[in-house]
């Protein structure tokens, strides 16, 4: 166990464990993706209330569910490469952000498309929705921070306290954008209960949660290995790891 | 704490004060900005009173947080710049507790003087006068809460040319919290409701922060200094 955790920090190890299994990874969870939008969007049954506008949440849920989950992973990998000075605990953060602020666009996109048919307008400043925004600008904000930097190693480091930071904000913005809004309820405007879904919905919402975190791991490890090969450009260990491959 | 300690950390934050005190300006303009931008929704809205009333708490508070948004940015600048930073960083006193006694001098010159001055910016704007004792203790609460989460977003930039904007980036979204809190208090005590939660909530906010915040200012700034 602790050998592994220590052969993780090692960027030649790293760079081809990773890609042995995203050589495995990645077929199965593009089957998986398939196989649960084709299950959600064409076999599932119709909400007797949505009709066939609530499909989307095969892909919006997972990928609301995934973008939040996303930042704690890179407020994690932070928290790691302050503490223990790991170099690839950096490049596993700064290969997060950009897939978690994707991720959350996509979950505002799809949810302004839902909302279109079945509220009549794009957007609603209700508290998910609120919430949400908040966060693509948190992962916005740690991007940004990285690219001010000159120095990478500083630029890091900065990115690992402010992930930290917000880690300990979100559950406090998410809480107190939820009061905000019951303040102001508008009356009109109400989710039907997600905990009320039929199992018919369910499991192939479920397997697309499944897909979306694997999606996004080997996302993450797609960044990480591009990253090795910029940083360690003319290293002997990556000429040795590229022509292996041949 | 060794009575050193105090001594060090009161003679910083007099010498932030006396640094702020001898340029008026520093005090001065965000207050300017402040009655500048409130004049802005009157001419922007309309000048219905019963219409601006019932936006005064949110327009109040907005601005005021731009307003320490736009002081936030300079709280380390000076130290960085002519060196007393690293001397405050390699002293062998905690740079977190130095940094919040510079937090709290911030405070009360930009914090603290705004909310004396708000019930004049709170009658401008119609707000009603029976909401001003609460404008005036969430601003005087949720300003240390902008203050402290500022410098965090100032410590990690200051090293950073043009930092500014990007300060803006950082900082707003985890300023939302605050902004809902301050602006809750205001709008329950203007319809006759109960404030004292909302303010409860900005006092809990404070006191958090006052314990986590300059933790993260120290490591912004440790890493503003090696880059």
């Amino acid at each position: 166990m602790w050998q592994i955790i220590h052969k993780m920090g090692s960027p030649p190890w790293f760079y081809r464990f990773a890609g042995t299994v995203l050589r495995w990874a990645l077929p199965i969870v593009l089957l998986l993706l398939v196989v649960g939008a084709v299950w959600g969007l064409l076999f599932a049954p119709p909400d007797f209330r949505q009709g066939n506008s609530y499909r989307i949440i095969f892909i919006h849920v997972p990928a609301s569910v995934v973008a939040l989950a996303g930042y704690y992973v890179m407020a994690f990998a932070g928290a790691v490469s302050l503490i223990w000075k790991i170099k690839m605990a950096d490049t596993a953060m700064r290969a997060v952000a950009p897939v978690g602020a994707a991720l959350t666009f996509i979950a505002l996109v799809t949810g302004a498309v839902w909302g279109k048919p079945t509220w009549g307008t794009w957007w609603v400043w209700d508290a998910r929705i609120t919430s949400m925004l908040i966060l693509f600008f948190l992962y916005v904000g740690v991007m940004a921070l990285f690219e001010a930097y000159e120095n990478k190693a500083a630029a890091a480091k900065a990115c690992a306290v402010l992930s930290l930071v917000g880690t300990v904000n979100i559950p406090i913005i998410y809480k107190s954008v939820d009061w905000w809004y019951s303040l102001h309820q508008p009356a009109s405007i109400k989710f039907s209960g997600a905990s009320a879904i039929d199992s018919s919905m369910l499991y192939p919402l479920l397997l697309m949660i499944v897909a979306f975190y694997g999606l996004f791991a080997c996302c993450v490890m797609l960044n990480m290995r591009a990253e090795l090969l910029d940083t360690h450009r003319g290293a002997s260990w990556l000429q040795r790891a590229l022509l292996e491959r041949d | 704490m060794p009575p050193d300690l105090w001594q060090f950390l009161w003679g910083q934050m007099r010498r932030q004060l006396r640094v702020g005190m001898s340029k008026p300006g520093e005090v001065l303009n965000p207050l300017l900005f402040f009655v500048m931008v409130v004049t802005l929704f009157p001419i922007g809205l309309g000048p219905n009173p019963e219409r601006l009333a019932l936006l005064a708490p949110g327009i109040l508070w907005v601005v005021a947080l731009l307003s320490n948004l736009t002081v936030s940015g300079r709280l380390f600048a000076a130290d960085f710049e002519d060196g007393s930073l690293e001397q405050l960083a390699l002293a062998s006193h905690p740079l977190a507790l130095t940094a919040l006694s510079q937090v709290v001098a911030h405070w009360l010159l930009s914090g603290v003087t705004l909310t004396l001055a708000s019930p004049l910016f709170a009658v401008m704007l119609n707000l009603p006068v029976q909401a001003i004792p609460v404008l005036m203790a969430s601003l005087l609460l949720g300003s240390f809460s902008l203050s402290l989460v500022g410098a965090i977003g100032a410590a990690l930039t200051v090293g950073i040319r043009r930092g500014g904007l990007l300060l803006s980036l950082l900082i707003i979204p985890l300023y939302v919290p605050i902004l809902v809190f301050g602006v809750s208090a205001v709008s329950e005590a203007a319809n006759v409701g109960d404030p004292m939660r909302w303010l409860a909530l900005l006092g809990a906010f404070a006191a958090g922060g006052i314990v986590l915040a300059p933790l993260a200012i120290a490591a912004g700034l440790r890493i503003s200094l090696d880059s």
